[in-house]
């Protein structure tokens, strides 16, 4: 019924999002020809794993964003700047502390010139159905996380949107609450007691977007673009535990962990990476920390990947960057949704401290050319020294200001570990590390 | 009959705004009364009034609460204009990036030109201007006040705006909220704490130049405008020693009312919109904030302009953008990089024709020897500065620091050292006149320490501030590990208060500057005591109305204190963010 709708409330034709380098201004691609109808009736949630480009997506639908290529139609009408069926619930509330409830959720009404009373009236609709009643006078910060967003889910509705759009609307919040609040917004939503006619969701939680949505489309990163689809046609309420909820969640950890033909940013399968790959932030007690669990309790040091995710309670995002990190250092392998430790893993795992440095280090030079290419540097250099804007300014020929510091700033953690790089952060000077652990760079 | 004509407006009036409760009594005359005081006040401002006029000014105490509340008016006047300036000025700079890149320099000269050195200049076209009326004296010290508070206000609301959260300025724009809305509902109120905050020190800052500028000369002619400056200048020209002291005690009157009305509800006031609340601050207080918040007919008639508002804003046309302005704006996106290398050069061309200009003016009247000499007066000052905040850091970090790390003594004398802070130290010259005189002592010496009399508390209290703020599992940690007094100093305190102590080191040594101007020259009735420098150039050349020689002095000055923010205060500041900074 819902496709058979001609126009699509929300259409997305070619979209594509990219800034200019630093240095070089290359353009730097973080979304890449998005086509997405959304029609009505339906709850459509986007998942990925973090640098997927998801959040500014969402930005790019409701008119904060420009896209530099592509164009987004409401209702066939292209979307030039916020529009008025269009509303958005933030991951961080975003509500205004010195506002009152009533007078944030009255906000964007008082935006349109809406005359008080009607105001009133209609924030007092929202906030009875929303469940805020008897709150209306106090200050956000007099809140709780779930009662803040529920001011924030409040402050979109009253609007009467057609679509609502929620970046990870739920994950600032606690298990209990988050889980209650997308029960209520389910029963608000399938009773027809709002007039939202579609809801668009960014989520980095499996569960939570097969809980709510239709559809769920898996993002692939650097850059961002469709993966794959997965339609969901379970009845609300959706039981977690059931064997075909499972299956879901099961076929998306496969499209997440198949390589998408020609992509750098899908699994790293052995082969080199450039020297501006944008590294993963992983710590290396959170690598050594996969590998041991892996070691322990994994079926001959391998598991599936969802496993690993819920006995290690870790989220999409860092799971999938635990993952990158270990593939890209050769310590694990990824295929068909399993992880499985290489024989190197292994030894690393077996290994004391020293012996599991030298590994690292021996990796680290081989496998991230950026690690390799600053010892070089050094090693050229009669005191083994040299400015970090020195390294910071050919990354900066590839990616932005503030991606090149952070990738520079993981290479630098790890290469510490390994001990083969010393980092002076007042001088903000490179080194190299202790000799006798120095590979042959 | 009468009863019920008498009983009719009562009645309209209490459904209008309530019945009055038990705070009503004191909070309504209190308001009334401000009222009335501000209106008869102000109109005293701009009786007619012709250069040479003698106003009538006496030394009997009766009359210095006028002249305090003179003195006050100006202060108001002065903080009212700092704000329309600020929130226009430094708008604008946060909004529009080609005004940004001159209106921020411009502030940050600005801010390091002494104010006093100019008075003199902008006074005659004061008088002008408002030809023949009080106004123009008036003008040119409320100008004085202005540009001791505005430069400061005008940064901290800039920076404020340029922190605006993202997520929250884009939830404005989602909203669809006007610029204008965006403006009073988010902007403002982000700004808003820091904003108070900084209008607060300003203000105390502003004393001292109220109290310097309401006496001035003029083409041989001395103004002496009524104000407990004033007071001050005629007792020291009679010598009259009892008048100071009332001068003081009035003073000290003054700046605790203006305090405990103005500022302290205004900073209670301010904490609702702060954006996030630290753990270790504790809520500001105000007797005055909580009186007119629980009085019921008070806070109706707060709601009033609220009313008015509602009723008015569906009338006012909601603003269309015109068609040439959208083109206008097309044609500027579309040619950014050739408008913005035509506003280079432009700028660049502005700068230099003004910089020859004045380099023209000056030298027709004063020979390049003169100006080597005046760059050696800057030396002399410098030198006096850089050795009195050193002084006074010696002193007062240690008593801070004590201060600070008890909470219970830190909340008794803090307040204390933001008074004294207030308080115009140049209300003390003349004692110190009198003690140099008595002892036959060195001038060149003694003189000296006159200069940070006011500016050192900002030391005092900054320091405090930090003291304060020390987490307790730190200095916990340094106990348990049984740290010696010095190591305990080197490695936990004095890393800890660093950043405050740049901060008020750098307004205590900007004061010093500015206070060099009063305090190299000291009178006291005939007796005239002068230290060699820059400020009694400036003063000296001020008194002989020669302006070629008092806009060379200013510059230079300017030039000085320039170089050190630059080369000194800013590295440190850096610095002491990035390595001291206690939010990891």
């Amino acid at each position: 019924m819902n496709e058979s709708s001609p126009t699509p409330l929300l259409d997305l034709r070619g979209v594509g999002q990219s800034y200019p380098a630093a240095e070089s201004g290359v353009r730097v691609k973080i979304l890449e020809d998005i086509n997405l109808a959304v029609h009505e009736g339906e709850i459509v949630a986007i998942l990925g794993r973090s640098g997927c480009g998801k959040s500014t997506l969402l930005r790019i639908m409701c008119g904060l964003i420009e896209p530099s290529a592509g164009t987004v139609l409401y209702r066939g009408t292209p979307v030039t700047g916020p529009a008025a069926g269009i509303s958005m619930v933030f991951q961080s509330f975003a509500l205004f502390p010195w506002l009152t409830v009533l007078q944030n959720v009255t906000l964007g009404l008082e935006a349109r010139g809406v005359e008080e009373g009607e105001r009133n009236r209609r924030a007092d609709e929202v906030i009875e159905m929303i469940g805020l009643s008897g709150y209306e006078s106090a200050y956000p910060k007099e809140l709780s996380g779930g009662m803040r967003q529920r001011v924030g889910f409040a402050r979109a509705l009253v609007v009467d949107p057609d679509v609502l759009l929620m970046d990870e609307a739920f994950s600032a919040l606690d298990v209990p609450t988050a889980e209650s609040l997308r029960a209520d917004l389910l029963d608000l939503w399938s009773e027809r007691l709002i007039p939202t006619q579609a809801i668009v969701m960014v989520s980095h939680s499996i569960e939570e977007a097969l809980f709510l949505a239709d559809r769920v489309l898996v993002f692939d990163s650097n850059p961002g673009r469709v993966k794959d689809e997965v339609r969901v046609t379970l009845k609300h309420p959706r039981d977690r535990e059931s064997a075909s909820f499972r299956a879901l969640v099961e076929r998306i950890y496969g499209i997440m962990t198949t390589a998408a033909a020609g992509s750098a940013g899908g699994a790293v399968h052995g082969g080199r990476v450039g020297l501006a790959y944008r590294l993963p932030e992983v710590s290396v007690a959170q690598v050594s920390g996969v590998l041991e669990q892996l070691d322990q309790s994994g079926d001959h040091g391998g598991a599936e990947l969802s496993e690993l995710a819920e006995e290690m309670h870790l989220d999409l995002d860092t799971l999938f960057a635990i993952v990158e990190a270990l593939e890209l250092l050769g310590l694990a392998h990824v295929a068909e949704r399993r992880i499985r430790m290489t024989r190197v893993g292994k030894v690393f795992v077996d290994g004391d401290q020293q012996q599991r440095r030298r590994i690292f280090a021996e990796h680290l030079v081989r496998r991230v050319p950026l690690v390799a290419h600053i010892l070089r540097v050094l090693d050229e250099r009669p005191q083994r020294r040299a400015p970090e804007e020195r390294f910071l300014r050919e990354l900066e020929d590839r990616l932005s200001e503030q991606e090149s510091e952070r990738v520079l700033s993981v290479v630098i953690q790890w290469a510490r570990y390994a001990e083969l790089l010393d980092y002076d952060y007042d001088a903000g000077v490179l080194s190299m590390g202790s000799p006798d652990v120095q590979q042959g760079a | 009959m009468p009863h019920v004509r008498l009983d009719a407006p009562v009645r309209a009036a209490r459904a209008l705004f309530g019945a009055p409760n038990r705070w009503d009594l004191v909070a309504i005359p209190l308001v009334l009364g401000l009222l009335f005081v501000l209106s008869w006040g102000t109109r005293q401002m701009a009786v007619p009034y012709h250069l040479g006029e003698a106003l009538p000014l006496s030394l009997d105490p009766r009359h210095l609460p006028y002249y305090a509340l003179r003195t006050t008016l100006r202060m108001v006047a002065a903080m009212v204009l700092s704000l329309l300036f600020t929130f226009t000025y430094a708008t604008f700079a946060a909004k529009s990036r080609r005004a940004e890149a001159l209106l921020i320099p411009i502030l940050d000269v600005l801010q390091s030109v002494p104010i006093l050195g100019f008075l003199s200049i902008t006074v005659v076209g004061f008088i002008h201007l408002f030809h023949g009326s009080l106004l123009g004296p008036e003008a040119a010290a409320v100008f004085a006040i202005f540009t001791s508070q505005a430069w400061n206000m005008a940064f901290s609301f800039y920076h404020s705006l340029k922190m605006v959260p993202k997520d929250l300025s884009q939830a404005a724009h989602l909203f669809r909220l006007s610029s204008w809305q965006r403006f009073w509902k988010l902007e403002v109120p982000f700004a808003l704490p820091s904003l108070v905050w900084n209008a607060m020190m300003s203000a105390s800052g502003g004393w001292f130049f109220v109290v310097a500028s309401e006496a001035i000369s003029v083409a041989g002619h001395h103004i002496f405008l009524p104000g407990v400056g004033s007071y001050i200048a005629l007792a020291i020209e009679h010598k009259d020693l009892t008048a100071i002291g009332y001068a003081i005690a009035a003073m000290f009157v003054v700046i605790f009312l203006y305090d405990q009305l103005l500022f302290r509800p205004l900073v209670a006031w301010s904490e609702r919109f702060r954006f996030e609340a630290l753990a270790s601050d504790t809520p500001s207080e105000s007797w005055v904030l909580t009186l007119l918040r629980r009085a019921v007919v008070m806070r109706r008639v707060a709601r009033i302009p609220a009313l008015i508002r509602r009723r008015l804003v569906p009338v006012l046309p909601r603003r269309a953008e015109s068609a040439p302005l959208v083109l206008l704006r097309h044609f500027i996106r579309r040619e950014e990089r050739l408008l913005t290398r035509l506003w280079r050069y432009g700028l660049i061309i502005a700068v230099s024709a003004l910089s020859i200009g004045f380099a023209r003016y000056v030298t027709a009247a004063v020979s390049y020897r003169e100006i080597g000499d005046v760059f050696l007066y800057g030396a002399a000052t410098a030198a006096r500065v850089v050795v009195l905040v050193a002084l006074a850091s010696l002193i007062w970090v240690p008593v801070g620091v004590w201060v600070g790390e008890r909470p219970r003594v830190a909340r008794a004398v803090q307040p204390l050292a933001q008074f004294l802070a207030a308080f115009p130290a140049n209300l003390l010259f003349p004692l110190a006149v009198m003690g140099i005189v008595h002892y036959h002592l060195n001038v060149q010496i003694w003189l000296s320490p006159l200069m940070i009399l006011g500016t050192q508390w900002y030391i005092l209290f900054n320091v405090i501030a930090g003291a304060s703020l020390l987490p307790g599992d730190l200095r916990e940690i340094a106990r348990n590990l049984g740290l010696g007094r010095w190591q305990r100093w080197r490695r936990l305190i004095l890393p800890a208060i660093f950043p405050s102590f740049v901060t008020g080191g750098l307004t205590a040594f900007g004061g010093a500057w500015n206070a060099s101007v009063v305090a190299e020259v000291v009178n006291w009735g005939n007796t005239q005591l002068t230290a060699t420098g820059l400020g009694a150039y400036i003063a000296q050349q001020t008194a002989a109305g020669d302006h070629p020689r008092v806009a060379l002095g200013i510059v230079v000055m300017s030039l000085y204190v320039l170089v050190f923010n630059r080369f000194v205060w800013r590295p440190l500041h850096r610095y002491a963010e990035e390595r001291f900074s206690l939010g990891g």
